[in-house]
Protein backbone atom coordinates (compact mmCIF):
# COMPACT_ATOMS: atom_id res chain seq x y z
CA UNK A 1 0.00 0.00 0.00
CA UNK A 2 1.89 3.28 -1.18
CA UNK A 3 1.37 6.06 1.39
CA UNK A 4 0.63 9.60 0.18
CA UNK A 5 4.04 10.83 -0.74
CA UNK A 6 4.33 7.78 -2.72
CA UNK A 7 1.05 7.91 -4.35
CA UNK A 8 2.20 11.91 -5.28
CA UNK A 9 5.37 11.35 -6.42
CA UNK A 10 3.52 7.96 -8.72
CA UNK A 11 0.82 10.74 -10.33
CA UNK A 12 3.38 13.15 -10.96
CA UNK A 13 4.17 11.58 -14.29
CA UNK A 14 0.27 11.38 -14.92
CA UNK A 15 0.48 15.50 -14.73
CA UNK A 16 3.80 15.94 -16.89
CA UNK A 17 2.50 13.72 -19.13
CA UNK A 18 -0.44 15.74 -19.55
CA UNK A 19 1.62 18.86 -20.02
CA UNK A 20 4.09 17.28 -22.31
CA UNK A 21 0.81 15.91 -24.59
CA UNK A 22 -0.35 19.39 -25.05
CA UNK A 23 3.42 20.43 -25.99
CA UNK A 24 3.51 17.72 -28.72
CA UNK A 25 0.20 18.64 -30.13
CA UNK A 26 0.80 22.38 -29.63
CA UNK A 27 4.92 22.17 -31.10
CA UNK A 28 3.81 20.31 -34.29
CA UNK A 29 0.63 23.20 -35.03
CA UNK A 30 2.79 25.54 -34.67
CA UNK A 31 5.43 24.10 -37.01
CA UNK A 32 2.60 23.77 -39.56
CA UNK A 33 1.80 27.52 -38.39
CA UNK A 34 5.06 28.52 -39.16
CA UNK A 35 5.97 26.43 -42.37
CA UNK A 36 2.45 26.15 -43.86
CA UNK A 37 1.02 29.03 -46.80
CA UNK A 38 -1.54 31.04 -46.15
CA UNK A 39 -4.19 32.01 -48.65
CA UNK A 40 -7.63 33.16 -47.41
CA UNK A 41 -10.05 32.53 -50.02
CA UNK A 42 -13.77 32.68 -49.36
CA UNK A 43 -14.19 29.16 -50.77
CA UNK A 44 -12.15 27.72 -48.74
CA UNK A 45 -13.71 28.61 -46.05
CA UNK A 46 -16.98 26.95 -46.56
CA UNK A 47 -17.84 23.48 -45.56
CA UNK A 48 -17.31 20.38 -47.54
CA UNK A 49 -20.21 19.02 -49.22
CA UNK A 50 -18.59 16.82 -52.02
CA UNK A 51 -18.03 20.46 -54.07
CA UNK A 52 -20.99 21.72 -54.22
CA UNK A 53 -22.46 25.21 -52.49
CA UNK A 54 -23.55 23.38 -48.46
CA UNK A 55 -27.10 23.77 -48.06
CA UNK A 56 -28.83 24.99 -44.58
CA UNK A 57 -26.66 24.53 -41.75
CA UNK A 58 -23.76 21.93 -40.69
CA UNK A 59 -25.43 21.29 -37.25
CA UNK A 60 -28.61 19.27 -37.78
CA UNK A 61 -30.75 17.45 -35.11
CA UNK A 62 -29.56 14.03 -34.34
CA UNK A 63 -32.16 10.41 -34.35
CA UNK A 64 -32.53 9.53 -30.83
CA UNK A 65 -31.51 5.77 -31.28
CA UNK A 66 -28.01 7.56 -30.52
CA UNK A 67 -28.80 8.42 -27.13
CA UNK A 68 -30.76 5.37 -26.07
CA UNK A 69 -26.97 3.77 -26.76
CA UNK A 70 -25.73 6.46 -24.25
CA UNK A 71 -28.20 5.64 -21.96
CA UNK A 72 -27.27 1.99 -22.26
CA UNK A 73 -23.94 2.59 -21.89
CA UNK A 74 -23.72 4.54 -18.60
CA UNK A 75 -25.61 1.43 -17.10
CA UNK A 76 -23.10 -0.92 -18.15
CA UNK A 77 -20.15 1.41 -17.40
CA UNK A 78 -21.38 2.13 -13.66
CA UNK A 79 -21.35 -1.93 -13.43
CA UNK A 80 -18.18 -2.07 -14.35
CA UNK A 81 -16.78 0.51 -11.98
CA UNK A 82 -18.72 -1.71 -9.24
CA UNK A 83 -16.98 -4.52 -11.04
CA UNK A 84 -13.37 -3.75 -10.66
CA UNK A 85 -12.69 -3.34 -7.04
CA UNK A 86 -15.07 -6.53 -6.54
CA UNK A 87 -12.86 -8.63 -8.86
CA UNK A 88 -9.92 -7.59 -6.73
CA UNK A 89 -11.45 -8.63 -3.68
CA UNK A 90 -14.22 -11.12 -3.78
CA UNK A 91 -11.97 -14.32 -3.30
CA UNK A 92 -10.90 -12.66 0.11
CA UNK A 93 -14.87 -11.83 1.47
CA UNK A 94 -15.97 -15.45 0.27
CA UNK A 95 -18.41 -17.14 -1.65
CA UNK A 96 -21.24 -14.72 -0.51
CA UNK A 97 -19.68 -11.96 -2.41
CA UNK A 98 -19.34 -14.07 -5.58
CA UNK A 99 -22.90 -14.64 -5.12
CA UNK A 100 -23.99 -10.56 -4.06
CA UNK A 101 -22.26 -9.61 -7.64
CA UNK A 102 -23.92 -12.19 -9.54
CA UNK A 103 -27.29 -11.40 -8.84
CA UNK A 104 -26.37 -7.87 -9.58
CA UNK A 105 -25.28 -8.95 -12.83
CA UNK A 106 -28.56 -11.25 -13.24
CA UNK A 107 -30.35 -7.60 -12.54
CA UNK A 108 -28.47 -6.09 -15.29
CA UNK A 109 -28.87 -8.88 -17.48
CA UNK A 110 -32.46 -8.92 -17.45
CA UNK A 111 -32.25 -5.08 -18.07
CA UNK A 112 -30.37 -5.44 -21.38
CA UNK A 113 -32.56 -8.68 -22.04
CA UNK A 114 -35.65 -6.42 -21.65
CA UNK A 115 -33.88 -3.89 -24.05
CA UNK A 116 -33.52 -6.54 -26.45
CA UNK A 117 -36.65 -7.53 -26.56
CA UNK A 118 -38.28 -4.14 -26.61
CA UNK A 119 -35.89 -3.75 -29.80
CA UNK A 120 -34.02 -0.40 -28.37
CA UNK A 121 -30.40 -2.98 -29.76
CA UNK A 122 -32.34 -2.82 -33.21
CA UNK A 123 -30.47 -0.34 -35.60
CA UNK A 124 -33.30 0.93 -37.53
CA UNK B 1 14.69 6.72 -10.17
CA UNK B 2 17.08 8.82 -12.15
CA UNK B 3 18.41 11.81 -9.51
CA UNK B 4 15.95 10.96 -6.77
CA UNK B 5 13.50 13.73 -8.13
CA UNK B 6 9.96 12.82 -9.19
CA UNK B 7 9.23 15.27 -11.88
CA UNK B 8 12.84 15.40 -13.22
CA UNK B 9 12.75 11.28 -13.39
CA UNK B 10 8.78 11.63 -14.80
CA UNK B 11 10.07 14.19 -17.23
CA UNK B 12 13.16 12.38 -18.41
CA UNK B 13 11.31 9.21 -18.94
CA UNK B 14 8.21 11.22 -20.76
CA UNK B 15 10.44 12.61 -23.09
CA UNK B 16 11.51 9.62 -24.52
CA UNK B 17 8.06 8.77 -25.03
CA UNK B 18 7.07 11.57 -25.98
CA UNK B 19 9.95 11.12 -29.15
CA UNK B 20 8.83 7.34 -29.85
CA UNK B 21 5.59 8.18 -30.67
CA UNK B 22 5.45 9.76 -33.71
CA UNK B 23 8.41 7.76 -34.68
CA UNK B 24 6.12 4.38 -34.24
CA UNK B 25 3.84 6.19 -36.26
CA UNK B 26 6.14 7.03 -39.16
CA UNK B 27 7.03 3.70 -39.12
CA UNK B 28 3.50 1.74 -38.53
CA UNK B 29 2.25 4.31 -41.77
CA UNK B 30 4.75 2.49 -44.06
CA UNK B 31 4.21 -0.82 -42.82
CA UNK B 32 0.58 -0.55 -42.62
CA UNK B 33 1.12 1.01 -46.85
CA UNK B 34 3.02 -1.92 -47.08
CA UNK B 35 1.21 -5.01 -45.77
CA UNK B 36 -1.91 -4.02 -47.52
CA UNK B 37 0.07 -3.61 -50.90
CA UNK B 38 1.67 -7.30 -50.37
CA UNK B 39 -2.33 -8.51 -49.36
CA UNK B 40 -3.45 -6.65 -52.50
CA UNK B 41 -0.66 -8.26 -54.39
CA UNK B 42 0.86 -4.59 -54.86
CA UNK B 43 4.50 -3.20 -54.16
CA UNK B 44 3.25 -1.08 -52.03
CA UNK B 45 5.19 2.30 -51.92
CA UNK B 46 8.53 2.21 -53.43
CA UNK B 47 9.30 5.49 -55.01
CA UNK B 48 10.67 7.38 -52.36
CA UNK B 49 13.97 6.07 -50.56
CA UNK B 50 14.81 2.40 -50.39
CA UNK B 51 11.69 0.15 -51.21
CA UNK B 52 10.14 3.51 -49.66
CA UNK B 53 10.98 3.73 -46.54
CA UNK B 54 11.14 7.30 -46.34
CA UNK B 55 7.76 7.53 -47.80
CA UNK B 56 5.83 8.61 -44.39
CA UNK B 57 8.69 10.99 -43.73
CA UNK B 58 7.83 12.81 -47.52
CA UNK B 59 4.14 12.39 -46.15
CA UNK B 60 5.07 14.10 -42.88
CA UNK B 61 6.69 17.03 -44.64
CA UNK B 62 4.51 17.15 -46.84
CA UNK B 63 1.69 17.56 -43.93
CA UNK B 64 3.39 20.29 -42.38
CA UNK B 65 3.58 22.28 -44.84
CA UNK B 66 0.22 22.35 -45.91
CA UNK B 67 -1.94 25.40 -45.29
CA UNK B 68 -4.57 24.67 -42.16
CA UNK B 69 -7.96 25.60 -42.98
CA UNK B 70 -10.62 26.41 -40.84
CA UNK B 71 -14.78 26.85 -42.15
CA UNK B 72 -15.92 30.13 -41.37
CA UNK B 73 -19.26 28.55 -39.70
CA UNK B 74 -17.10 26.28 -37.71
CA UNK B 75 -16.82 26.76 -33.47
CA UNK B 76 -13.28 28.30 -33.55
CA UNK B 77 -12.47 26.15 -29.70
CA UNK B 78 -14.33 23.01 -30.37
CA UNK B 79 -12.61 22.94 -33.83
CA UNK B 80 -9.05 23.78 -32.65
CA UNK B 81 -8.72 22.17 -29.21
CA UNK B 82 -10.11 18.22 -30.57
CA UNK B 83 -6.65 17.27 -31.92
CA UNK B 84 -5.76 17.90 -28.17
CA UNK B 85 -7.94 16.07 -26.60
CA UNK B 86 -7.84 13.15 -28.97
CA UNK B 87 -3.67 12.87 -28.90
CA UNK B 88 -3.29 13.91 -24.97
CA UNK B 89 -5.32 10.62 -23.49
CA UNK B 90 -3.25 8.30 -25.64
CA UNK B 91 0.14 10.14 -24.36
CA UNK B 92 -1.14 10.15 -20.85
CA UNK B 93 -2.19 6.52 -20.77
CA UNK B 94 0.86 5.87 -22.01
CA UNK B 95 2.41 6.56 -18.96
CA UNK B 96 1.52 3.38 -17.03
CA UNK B 97 2.56 0.94 -19.81
CA UNK B 98 5.50 -1.32 -18.54
CA UNK B 99 7.58 -3.11 -21.82
CA UNK B 100 9.86 -4.70 -19.46
CA UNK B 101 9.64 -5.22 -15.25
CA UNK B 102 11.45 -2.65 -14.90
CA UNK B 103 11.34 -0.26 -18.11
CA UNK B 104 8.11 2.21 -17.46
CA UNK B 105 7.32 5.47 -16.69
CA UNK B 106 5.47 4.80 -13.51
CA UNK B 107 3.63 1.15 -12.49
CA UNK B 108 0.62 3.11 -11.10
CA UNK B 109 -1.15 0.22 -8.66
CA UNK B 110 -4.44 0.63 -10.66
CA UNK B 111 -2.68 0.46 -13.94
CA UNK B 112 -5.26 -1.57 -15.75
CA UNK B 113 -8.08 0.57 -15.23
CA UNK B 114 -5.71 3.86 -15.38
CA UNK B 115 -5.38 2.61 -19.11
CA UNK B 116 -8.85 2.03 -20.10
CA UNK B 117 -10.16 5.03 -18.22
CA UNK B 118 -7.96 7.46 -20.21
CA UNK B 119 -8.31 6.14 -23.27
CA UNK B 120 -11.43 6.32 -23.68
CA UNK B 121 -11.53 10.02 -23.33
CA UNK B 122 -10.71 10.54 -26.99
CA UNK B 123 -14.23 9.64 -28.07
CA UNK B 124 -14.66 13.63 -26.56
CA UNK B 125 -12.36 14.55 -28.96
CA UNK B 126 -14.22 12.99 -31.78
CA UNK B 127 -17.73 14.39 -30.80
CA UNK B 128 -16.05 17.57 -30.72
CA UNK B 129 -14.41 17.53 -33.97
CA UNK B 130 -17.26 16.43 -35.37
CA UNK B 131 -19.42 19.14 -33.04
CA UNK B 132 -17.21 21.87 -34.48
CA UNK B 133 -16.46 21.52 -38.45
CA UNK B 134 -20.24 22.71 -38.90
CA UNK B 135 -20.66 19.95 -41.15
CA UNK B 136 -22.89 17.23 -42.49
CA UNK B 137 -20.67 14.78 -42.94
CA UNK B 138 -18.68 15.70 -39.96
CA UNK B 139 -21.42 15.09 -37.11
CA UNK B 140 -22.76 12.00 -38.49
CA UNK B 141 -19.09 10.93 -38.20
CA UNK B 142 -19.22 11.81 -35.23
CA UNK B 143 -22.37 10.41 -33.99
CA UNK B 144 -21.71 7.29 -34.83
CA UNK B 145 -18.13 6.64 -33.38
CA UNK B 146 -19.68 7.82 -30.65
CA UNK B 147 -22.25 5.24 -30.54
CA UNK B 148 -19.68 2.56 -31.96
CA UNK B 149 -16.94 3.31 -29.60
CA UNK B 150 -19.07 3.22 -26.41
CA UNK B 151 -21.04 0.32 -27.25
CA UNK B 152 -18.09 -1.69 -27.91
CA UNK B 153 -16.24 -0.06 -24.79
CA UNK B 154 -18.27 -2.28 -22.51
CA UNK B 155 -16.78 -5.63 -23.61
CA UNK B 156 -13.45 -4.36 -23.42
CA UNK B 157 -14.25 -3.44 -19.94
CA UNK B 158 -15.69 -6.53 -18.99
CA UNK B 159 -12.77 -8.57 -20.59
CA UNK B 160 -10.61 -6.61 -18.56
CA UNK B 161 -12.66 -7.46 -15.37
CA UNK B 162 -12.23 -11.03 -16.18
CA UNK B 163 -8.89 -10.52 -16.19
CA UNK B 164 -8.46 -8.68 -13.32
CA UNK B 165 -10.55 -11.30 -11.44
CA UNK B 166 -7.83 -14.48 -11.55
CA UNK B 167 -4.66 -12.16 -11.89
CA UNK B 168 -3.00 -12.17 -8.55
CA UNK B 169 -0.34 -10.88 -6.40
CA UNK B 170 2.35 -14.10 -5.07
CA UNK B 171 0.50 -14.03 -2.12
CA UNK B 172 -2.87 -14.24 -3.42
CA UNK B 173 -4.26 -10.81 -3.34
CA UNK B 174 -5.97 -9.37 -6.19
CA UNK B 175 -4.55 -6.82 -8.49
CA UNK B 176 -4.76 -4.49 -11.31
CA UNK B 177 -0.85 -3.73 -11.25
CA UNK B 178 0.29 -4.47 -14.87
CA UNK B 179 3.33 -5.80 -14.12
CA UNK B 180 1.78 -8.03 -11.39
CA UNK B 181 -0.26 -9.45 -13.68
CA UNK B 182 2.43 -10.24 -16.01
CA UNK B 183 4.54 -11.84 -13.76
CA UNK B 184 1.35 -13.48 -12.00
CA UNK B 185 1.09 -15.32 -15.60
CA UNK B 186 4.11 -17.46 -14.60
CA UNK B 187 4.58 -20.61 -16.70
CA UNK B 188 1.01 -19.78 -18.31
CA UNK B 189 -0.31 -17.13 -20.42
CA UNK B 190 -3.77 -15.76 -19.61
CA UNK B 191 -5.03 -16.69 -22.87
CA UNK B 192 -5.25 -20.23 -22.20
CA UNK B 193 -7.60 -20.02 -19.42
CA UNK B 194 -9.26 -16.59 -20.46
CA UNK B 195 -9.60 -17.24 -24.00
CA UNK B 196 -12.99 -15.94 -24.49
CA UNK B 197 -11.50 -12.71 -22.96
CA UNK B 198 -9.12 -12.57 -25.26
CA UNK B 199 -11.31 -12.92 -28.44
CA UNK B 200 -13.78 -10.20 -27.04
CA UNK B 201 -10.47 -8.40 -25.90
CA UNK B 202 -9.35 -8.22 -29.69
CA UNK B 203 -12.63 -7.61 -31.20
CA UNK B 204 -13.77 -4.96 -29.22
CA UNK B 205 -10.27 -3.27 -29.43
CA UNK B 206 -10.76 -3.75 -33.39
CA UNK B 207 -13.49 -1.44 -33.17
CA UNK B 208 -12.40 0.56 -30.49
CA UNK B 209 -9.70 1.71 -33.58
CA UNK B 210 -12.17 2.22 -35.98
CA UNK B 211 -10.63 0.60 -38.34
CA UNK B 212 -11.89 -1.73 -41.12
CA UNK B 213 -14.00 -3.68 -40.45
CA UNK B 214 -15.37 -1.18 -38.02
CA UNK B 215 -14.92 1.72 -39.78
CA UNK B 216 -18.26 2.81 -39.76
CA UNK B 217 -17.36 6.14 -38.12
CA UNK B 218 -14.62 7.08 -40.61
CA UNK B 219 -15.66 5.61 -43.88
CA UNK B 220 -14.74 7.27 -47.00
CA UNK B 221 -17.82 6.34 -49.21
CA UNK B 222 -20.28 6.92 -46.58
CA UNK B 223 -19.47 9.85 -44.81
CA UNK B 224 -15.81 11.30 -46.44
CA UNK B 225 -13.60 11.06 -43.65
CA UNK B 226 -16.56 11.32 -40.67
CA UNK B 227 -15.59 13.68 -38.11
CA UNK B 228 -11.83 14.63 -39.55
CA UNK B 229 -13.54 15.76 -43.18
CA UNK B 230 -12.63 19.56 -42.02
CA UNK B 231 -9.61 19.28 -41.34
CA UNK B 232 -6.16 19.75 -43.02
CA UNK B 233 -2.44 19.39 -42.78
CA UNK B 234 -1.06 18.90 -39.11
CA UNK B 235 -4.51 18.83 -37.43
CA UNK B 236 -5.79 15.83 -39.52
CA UNK B 237 -2.22 14.29 -38.95
CA UNK B 238 -2.88 14.82 -35.04
CA UNK B 239 -5.92 12.71 -35.21
CA UNK B 240 -3.49 9.98 -37.39
CA UNK B 241 -1.35 10.00 -34.76
CA UNK B 242 -3.95 9.15 -31.91
CA UNK B 243 -5.08 6.53 -34.30
CA UNK B 244 -1.66 5.06 -34.44
CA UNK B 245 -0.71 5.73 -30.46
CA UNK B 246 -4.29 3.60 -29.91
CA UNK B 247 -3.14 0.77 -31.78
CA UNK B 248 0.48 0.40 -30.49
CA UNK B 249 -1.42 0.98 -26.89
CA UNK B 250 -4.34 -1.72 -27.51
CA UNK B 251 -1.54 -3.77 -28.62
CA UNK B 252 1.18 -3.82 -25.92
CA UNK B 253 -1.63 -4.01 -23.25
CA UNK B 254 -3.15 -7.32 -25.20
CA UNK B 255 -0.28 -8.55 -25.26
CA UNK B 256 0.95 -7.63 -21.60
CA UNK B 257 -2.62 -8.90 -20.57
CA UNK B 258 -3.41 -12.21 -22.24
CA UNK B 259 0.20 -13.00 -23.98
CA UNK B 260 1.80 -13.33 -21.25
CA UNK B 261 3.82 -9.93 -21.79
CA UNK B 262 7.96 -10.47 -21.27
CA UNK B 263 7.35 -13.69 -18.68
CA UNK B 264 6.09 -16.25 -21.56
CA UNK B 265 7.36 -18.46 -22.67
CA UNK B 266 10.99 -18.01 -21.53
CA UNK B 267 10.45 -16.72 -18.02
CA UNK B 268 10.98 -13.96 -15.79
CA UNK B 269 14.90 -14.10 -15.00
CA UNK B 270 16.18 -13.67 -18.17
CA UNK B 271 16.78 -10.08 -17.80
CA UNK B 272 15.97 -6.77 -20.30
CA UNK B 273 17.88 -8.40 -23.81
CA UNK B 274 15.63 -11.01 -24.04
CA UNK B 275 12.77 -9.07 -22.34
CA UNK B 276 12.18 -6.33 -24.70
CA UNK B 277 12.66 -8.37 -27.99
CA UNK B 278 9.96 -11.12 -26.90
CA UNK B 279 7.25 -8.48 -25.75
CA UNK B 280 7.81 -6.69 -29.21
CA UNK B 281 7.30 -9.76 -31.33
CA UNK B 282 4.29 -10.32 -29.31
CA UNK B 283 2.69 -6.76 -29.84
CA UNK B 284 4.21 -6.96 -33.65
CA UNK B 285 2.44 -10.01 -34.05
CA UNK B 286 -0.84 -8.25 -33.18
CA UNK B 287 -0.74 -5.07 -34.80
CA UNK B 288 0.23 -7.01 -37.75
CA UNK B 289 -2.95 -9.23 -37.42
CA UNK B 290 -4.81 -5.96 -36.64
CA UNK B 291 -3.40 -4.42 -40.15
CA UNK B 292 -4.48 -8.10 -42.20
CA UNK B 293 -8.06 -7.83 -40.76
CA UNK B 294 -8.29 -4.39 -41.66
CA UNK B 295 -6.88 -5.78 -45.26
CA UNK B 296 -9.21 -8.61 -45.99
CA UNK B 297 -12.77 -7.95 -43.98
CA UNK B 298 -15.37 -5.67 -45.57
CA UNK B 299 -17.01 -3.16 -43.73
CA UNK B 300 -19.76 -4.09 -41.56
CA UNK B 301 -23.18 -2.46 -41.46
CA UNK B 302 -24.27 -0.40 -38.78
CA UNK B 303 -27.14 -2.32 -37.52
CA UNK B 304 -24.63 -5.29 -37.40
CA UNK B 305 -22.00 -3.72 -35.63
CA UNK B 306 -24.26 -2.29 -33.08
CA UNK B 307 -25.92 -6.11 -32.30
CA UNK B 308 -22.62 -7.80 -32.53
CA UNK B 309 -21.61 -5.80 -29.51
CA UNK B 310 -24.57 -5.92 -27.25
CA UNK B 311 -26.05 -9.12 -28.00
CA UNK B 312 -22.77 -11.06 -28.50
CA UNK B 313 -19.93 -9.86 -27.32
CA UNK B 314 -21.48 -8.10 -23.66
CA UNK B 315 -23.60 -11.67 -22.78
CA UNK B 316 -20.32 -13.68 -23.29
CA UNK B 317 -18.17 -11.20 -21.23
CA UNK B 318 -20.50 -11.81 -18.97
CA UNK B 319 -20.53 -15.65 -19.02
CA UNK B 320 -16.42 -15.44 -19.04
CA UNK B 321 -17.01 -13.36 -15.80
CA UNK B 322 -19.31 -15.64 -13.79
CA UNK B 323 -17.17 -19.10 -15.12
CA UNK B 324 -14.26 -16.98 -13.45
CA UNK B 325 -16.02 -16.55 -10.15
CA UNK B 326 -17.35 -20.04 -10.19
CA UNK B 327 -14.14 -21.38 -10.54
CA UNK B 328 -12.37 -19.56 -8.44
CA UNK B 329 -14.70 -19.63 -5.33
CA UNK B 330 -14.77 -22.97 -5.18
CA UNK B 331 -11.13 -23.57 -6.43
CA UNK B 332 -12.09 -26.14 -8.97
CA UNK B 333 -9.21 -26.47 -11.28
CA UNK B 334 -7.68 -24.55 -13.72
CA UNK B 335 -8.55 -26.57 -16.52
CA UNK B 336 -12.29 -26.53 -15.99
CA UNK B 337 -11.63 -22.49 -16.51
CA UNK B 338 -9.95 -23.25 -19.82
CA UNK B 339 -12.40 -25.31 -21.29
CA UNK B 340 -15.52 -23.30 -20.40
CA UNK B 341 -13.70 -20.31 -21.99
CA UNK B 342 -12.79 -22.56 -24.79
CA UNK B 343 -16.33 -23.65 -25.33
CA UNK B 344 -17.00 -19.75 -25.29
CA UNK B 345 -14.60 -19.24 -27.39
CA UNK B 346 -15.74 -21.21 -30.13
CA UNK B 347 -19.67 -19.88 -29.56
CA UNK B 348 -18.65 -16.76 -30.48
CA UNK B 349 -16.63 -17.31 -33.38
CA UNK B 350 -19.92 -19.17 -34.37
CA UNK B 351 -22.05 -16.45 -33.34
CA UNK B 352 -19.93 -14.15 -35.22
CA UNK B 353 -19.92 -16.23 -38.19
CA UNK B 354 -23.97 -15.72 -38.00
CA UNK B 355 -23.96 -12.23 -37.50
CA UNK B 356 -21.81 -11.17 -40.49
CA UNK B 357 -24.13 -13.59 -42.33
CA UNK B 358 -27.34 -12.12 -41.28
CA UNK B 359 -29.19 -10.31 -44.35
CA UNK B 360 -30.47 -6.71 -44.19
CA UNK B 361 -33.38 -6.46 -42.44
CA UNK B 362 -36.27 -5.98 -43.93
CA UNK B 363 -38.49 -2.83 -43.43
CA UNK B 364 -42.28 -3.68 -43.10
CA UNK B 365 -43.76 -3.15 -46.01
CA UNK B 366 -46.27 -0.46 -46.60
CA UNK B 367 -50.16 -1.44 -46.83
CA UNK B 368 -50.86 -2.46 -50.41
CA UNK B 369 -54.50 -1.88 -52.42
CA UNK B 370 -56.09 -4.59 -52.93
CA UNK B 371 -56.01 -6.22 -56.30
CA UNK B 372 -52.65 -3.95 -56.77
CA UNK B 373 -49.19 -6.04 -57.86
CA UNK B 374 -47.57 -6.51 -55.06
CA UNK B 375 -43.46 -5.43 -55.41
CA UNK B 376 -40.48 -7.08 -53.76
CA UNK B 377 -38.97 -4.60 -51.02
CA UNK B 378 -35.36 -4.50 -52.09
Amino acid sequence: MPDVQGLFEQYTAVLIATILGFALVAGALIGNLILSPRQRTRPKGLSYECGMLPIGRGRFQIHFRYYLFAILFLIFDIEAVFLFPWALSFLDIGAMAFYEMLVFIIILGFGLLYAWRKGALQWR
Amino acid sequence: MIGNNPWLDGLLRILVIALAIPLSVIVLNYVERKVIGRVQNRLGPMRVGPYGTLQAVADTIKLLTKEDVRPHSADRWTFELAPYVVVVPTVVALVTLPITDDLFVRNLALGLFFILAVSTLSIVGLVMAGWGSDNKYAILGAMRSAAQLISYEIPLVMAAVAVAMVAHTPDGRGTLDLVQIVDGQGRVPYIVWQSLAFFIFVVAALAELYRQPFDIPVAESEVVGGPFVEYSGMRWAMFMMGEYVNLVLLSILASLVFLGGWNWPLGNEVGPALQVPLILIKTSLLILFFMWARAILPRLRIDQLMAYSWQVLLPLAFYQIIVNGLVLVYDWPDVVLGVLSGAGTVTAMFLTYRMVRRPVPVRRPAPVAAGAAREVSV
